[in-house]
């Protein structure tokens, strides 16, 4: 999902920035008045971000003959919400930008939006809805990290298209370039990453399930059900 | 198991990884690829669709100068956030434990008072 340096001509580059920065810088300030409030979310978010830094690491090798990585935001969506969760995917885009030239600082704007914002904000959404749907809590975690990490490629060829419409069949046309790029490979990858997440969750519920109680992210009730399943 | 949850997540892992090693392992015995990653083949279709024409604006500031220092700094950024979601687990753990051993120990000490 990366866009590279300087492949995302004006005005695409600073329209993507226009958009991320708001919700980062609101991002940060929802951070800090959380860890204000509630110490003890501070180790959770650490978490969350060092999951991102992990999973967004890995260049793994799919069906199409080619390698991508998961993004590792579903995680941070589902117990921080989308504001935070951008934070902690610019961190990790501006380490890669910077000493990896993966990605780039002109692209940082189109890259966060993809990676911090949308995905997060389809993980976000699919969370509530299942949970809401009554879905079993894993299953919930499954489905919001796996539609949060392809929704985050989905854009990625949305944004490429925008900038490089083709010359026959415009903007539509080169979607779909890139998307058969982007889409299909991403299918095994993203199903990879929401089993990863919905087992390091299921960690967190084992270990801090009254954190996730107080921050409205499961209920007592769903907790109460887990541990009588297997009692 | 005492207070814990079921295995079934960790099997269900377990299984996802094998399949995804195994669509790896018939793929890549099956057709030749170069693997490459899908960032830089999106950069191929940039290049059909302008013909070639478009050039990037702006070139990375640091390039890490072979494939070997590339890979260091992606291990580095893997090992960091392992050593964190390690330290933080392992962190609440204990806390548990320590919670969970409290009342025992409580009632140990009033036993020998």
């Amino acid at each position: 999902m990366h866009i590279m340096e300087g492949f995302l001509p004006h005005p695409w580059w600073e329209i993507w920035f226009a958009l991320s920065l708001p919700v980062v810088a609101f991002g940060v300030y929802k951070m800090n008045k959380m860890i204000k409030e509630n110490r003890e979310t501070l180790p959770l978010l650490a978490v969350a971000g060092a999951f991102v830094f992990v999973l967004s690491s890995l260049k793994l090798p799919s069906v199409t003959g080619s390698c991508s990585h998961p993004t590792g935001t579903g995680m941070g969506a589902i117990i921080f919400g989308p504001w935070i969760t951008s934070v902690l995917a610019i961190i990790v885009l501006v380490y890669q930008a910077v000493f990896l030239a993966h990605g780039g600082l002109t692209t940082l704007g189109a890259n966060t939006f993809s990676m911090g914002i949308a995905g997060p904000v389809i993980g976000y959404l699919v969370y509530k809805a299942a949970t809401r749907a009554g879905l079993h809590l894993y299953l919930a975690v499954f489905l919001a990290a796996t539609l949060a990490d392809w929704a985050t490629y989905l854009v990625t060829s949305i944004q490429l298209a925008l900038a490089f419409p083709a010359a026959t069949g415009g903007v539509l046309a080169s979607f779909e370039a890139f998307a058969a790029v982007f889409a299909v490979t991403q299918v095994p990858l993203a199903i990879v990453e929401g089993v990863v997440t919905a087992l390091m969750f299921k960690y967190i519920v084992q270990l801090r399930s009254d954190v996730l109680v107080r921050m409205n992210v499961v209920s007592q009730n769903t907790i109460k059900r887990l541990k009588e399943a297997v009692a | 198991m005492k207070g814990g949850f079921s295995m079934k997540l960790e099997l269900i892992t377990l299984g996802v990884v094998v399949l995804f090693i195994a669509a790896f392992a018939y793929v890549s015995s099956n057709q030749t690829h170069e693997w490459g990653g899908a960032d830089g083949q999106a950069e191929d279709v940039i290049s059909d669709l302008t013909g070639g024409t478009y050039q990037p604006w702006f070139q990375s500031i640091y390039q890490p100068p072979s494939g070997e220092i590339e890979s260091l700094l992606f291990s580095l950024q893997a090992a960091i956030g392992s050593l964190i979601i390690g330290y933080f687990l392992g962190y609440y753990r204990a806390l548990a434990k320590i919670k969970a051993a409290k009342p025992a120990l409580e009632r140990e000490g009033k036993s020998d008072a």
